[in-house]
């Protein structure tokens, strides 16, 4: 089942905006946002919920104060400074809990409790694109991944019941957990980078990453007139890492206006920067191999 | 001949193959030679954040199950399951699970010495 | 006093302002760059480093010949890096979180501890600026742990100056966990707005003073303004977008030092600070200094 993930490395280029407009752009697909720590995707897709779930993930431990004998155990177990002594006793932070259940097992008066975490919500949704999934994760919970997966396959069970052709994700920013469980198994990852010293060193990273678990990886520039000498640097790192070049889009304030009326920019204008989002995305097609020779 | 563990979508040998092997629906164990199974629910592997692949090995170990067949075996459970000395096909769905075992017992499939995918934690 | 430069979006101008706010402090300070998936404000400050360490995560080690396979490890285990299976002890290293927990388990001893490279911590100087960042290893998942081994070597001799990682799960919080006032950096725009919304969430329960600063003022509407209004969120500074900040900031260059006219806006952020932080530290010390005068 072909999957594009665009992904970014440092926040801002410009990801989730084209992201949207490959949306638009794509036939036959359904739309993933896979940023489900900050998702951003749906302020231009404007999704309608057809249905919804909660998510639970991992575990908190909680201190009974009743059948607490304050022995301090579980003070000096804890290696991630969760556990404080309060005026009452032991209590645990939930927030620093890494729910690893050390505490749980080891108290004697088996005095905590091993509660599940309500990370966040999921959502199988309709947009003028086509189908969506995306969730959000409440602020301050774990971004393991697992909500990340999960999203992908409800989006592969959806290409395969309503016969669809790709699943086009916006990826997390990041290569830590949520960025790795975005693009394992991935048929194509597309980062958008900047001309700025911070584009290029968060692309060198993401792009090793990408190498790391053996995805194919195309780069995208974004605002490259910003700095052209930046720009071309960028090239040459991608001929030097055998990174493909999927287009170069000049900074224009249009991103910004069309995104203010809540539209994608190919929605938003007809020609101009909107002409070469489209050629840009007809060449990810021919990379993933998406598209009929011509 | 071994039982053989089939990742499925279903409870049934006529169900599709479950492409992946760590968060697959169920896992049918087969013996070949009468083609009467169990169906063992994986669903204490999906709900993990991490490491599904690791706790599907393990319910396909503790089953005595010999031989795995399913689309792809990430490297974890590649490694969990070799080194309990159990035979892992790959690249076997789009089929039913009663397709898989015939092809298997035909000889069709020949054991992975290597996964097919990379790490990932998906 | 530590102060915490956070976003919930990526690309608002995080670095930008920690950078800039580094160079205008008075006193001494210490810029510590939390983001260790992307490090990016070395590339700003350009310190000359000094020192750098590998940090390491505990993670098991088991003996085959000292286990009984009684599986006491394999269910105390949330992360499944280690398990029995047919009779034999297996380790997955990337898995552990280093809790410790199979290591005190096991009734044989048969499990000791080795070591996971989470990536490295480096410090060093920028002038008269103490610089401390950490950079993950290519490949690692997880960034707390790295977070918490950047944190071992924090000064607290001076002020210090924290640019968090973007987003609002766990490695954000884990960076603004020990800040005195939290700055969150927006944009206009409805993706930086609803991001600073999903940041004020994820950041409240926290209880510390927070301030907004609002990058690239006048590209957007004014939905960030009322809400901050409307929610008592204080703005500290105003940087408007400016095409000539852009390509500064594509050079590499500190705003306040490459833009002299925006250098007064800096001092005033830096002066806001410290009343916020403050504040609070004045209506805590109140009773002591009544009982003084009685």
């Amino acid at each position: 089942m072909p999957e594009i993930t665009i992904i970014s490395g440092k926040g801002g280029t410009g990801k989730t905006s084209l992201t949207a407009a490959f949306a638009h752009l794509a036939q036959n697909h359904v739309i993933c946002d896979l940023d489900v720590d900050a998702p951003d995707l749906h302020l231009l897709l404007d999704p309608e919920h057809e249905k919804a779930e909660e998510f639970y993930s991992g575990h908190t431990a909680v201190i009974d104060r009743e059948l607490c004998t304050n022995c301090g155990q579980c003070l000096e177990l804890c290696r991630f400074t969760a556990i404080a002594q309060g005026p009452e006793g032991p209590t645990v932070d939930p927030i620093a809990c890494e729910g690893c259940k050390v505490c749980v097992h080891f108290c004697p008066a088996q005095a905590i409790n091993w509660l599940e975490d309500h990370c966040g919500r999921w959502y199988i949704s309709r947009t003028r694109f086509g189908p969506m999934v995306h969730a959000q994760l409440f602020p301050g919970e774990e971004n393991s991944g697992k909500l990340v997966a999960l999203l992908r396959e409800r989006a592969r069970a959806i290409t395969q019941e309503g016969n669809l052709d790709l699943i086009l994700s916006d990826g997390a920013p990041g290569l830590g957990c949520p960025v790795i469980s975005s693009l394992s198994g991935t048929d194509l990852a597309v980062i958008v980078t900047e001309p700025t010293p911070s584009g290029v060193h968060d692309l060198d990273r993401v792009a090793d990453l990408c190498a790391h678990f053996r995805i194919p990886a195309g780069v995208l520039i974004n605002k490259w007139d910003l700095n052209a000498d930046q720009s071309q640097a960028i090239e040459r790192l991608c001929l030097k890492k055998g990174l493909n070049l999927v287009g170069k889009l000049p900074f224009d304030p249009a991103f910004t206006q069309a995104m203010v009326q809540r539209m994608v920019i190919t929605e938003f204008q007809s020609e101009g920067l909107a002409d070469e989002v489209k050629a840009v995305w007809r060449r990810i097609q021919d990379l993933a191999g998406l598209r009929a020779a011509a | 001949m071994d039982k053989i563990a089939v990742s499925s979508q279903g409870r049934s040998l006529d169900d599709q193959v479950d492409p992946r092997f760590g968060r697959a629906a169920y896992f049918i164990v087969v013996d070949p030679d009468t083609m009467s199974f169990e169906v063992l629910d994986n669903g204490d592997s999906r709900a993990m954040a991490q490491g599904a692949g690791i706790q599907a090995a393990e319910i396909v170990a503790d089953s005595g199950a010999k031989v795995v067949l399913s689309g792809f075996v990430g490297p974890k459970a590649f490694q969990a399951l070799s080194a309990a000395g159990i035979k892992i096909g790959q690249g076997v769905d789009g089929v039913t699970v009663r397709e898989a075992v015939e092809r298997y017992k035909s000889g069709q499939v020949s054991p992975a010495s290597r996964p097919t995918k990379p790490g990932h934690w998906s | 006093m530590i102060v915490a430069v956070a976003s919930g979006k990526g690309g608002t101008g995080k670095t930008t302002v920690a950078a800039s706010l580094t160079k205008v402090w008075a006193g001494p300070v210490q810029a510590v760059d939390m983001d260790v998936e992307e490090p990016n404000l070395h590339l700003f400050l350009k310190p000359e480093l000094t020192g750098r360490e590998t940090a390491r995560l505990p993670v098991p080690l088991a003996d085959q010949a000292k286990c009984t396979a009684c599986r006491a490890c394999a269910e105390i285990c949330q992360f499944k890096a280690i398990t029995v299976l047919a009779g034999y002890v297996m380790t997955f290293p990337d898995m552990c979180h280093g809790c410790g927990g199979c290591t005190a388990v096991c009734p044989e001893g048969a499990i000791t501890e080795d070591y996971r490279e989470l990536g490295e911590v480096l410090w060093g100087r920028s002038g008269e600026i103490d610089f401390l960042m950490g950079r993950l290893r290519i490949g690692e998942a997880m960034s707390p742990p790295l977070m918490r081994a950047v944190w071992q070597r924090v000064d607290r001799i001076g002020d210090v100056i924290v640019d968090a990682p973007p987003g609002v799960s766990c490695p954000a919080i884990a960076a603004v966990w020990p800040a005195d006032v939290i700055l969150l950096v927006s944009e206009p725009t409805p993706f930086g707005f609803h991001d600073l919304k999903l940041a004020r969430a994820a950041f409240a329960p926290l209880d510390k003073p927070m301030g907004v600063v609002v990058n690239r003022a006048g590209l957007g509407d004014e939905a960030l303004y009322e809400y901050c209004r409307e929610t008592d969120l204080p703005i500290l500074l105003e940087i408007p977008f400016d095409r000539r900040i852009a390509e500064a900031y594509a050079q590499g260059l500190v705003i306040a030092e490459a833009r002299p006219e925006y250098r007064q806006g800096f001092l005033d952020l830096a002066g806001r600070v410290r009343d916020l932080a403050g504040r609070v530290r004045d209506l805590a010390a109140a009773p002591l200094l009544e009982a003084r005068h009685a």
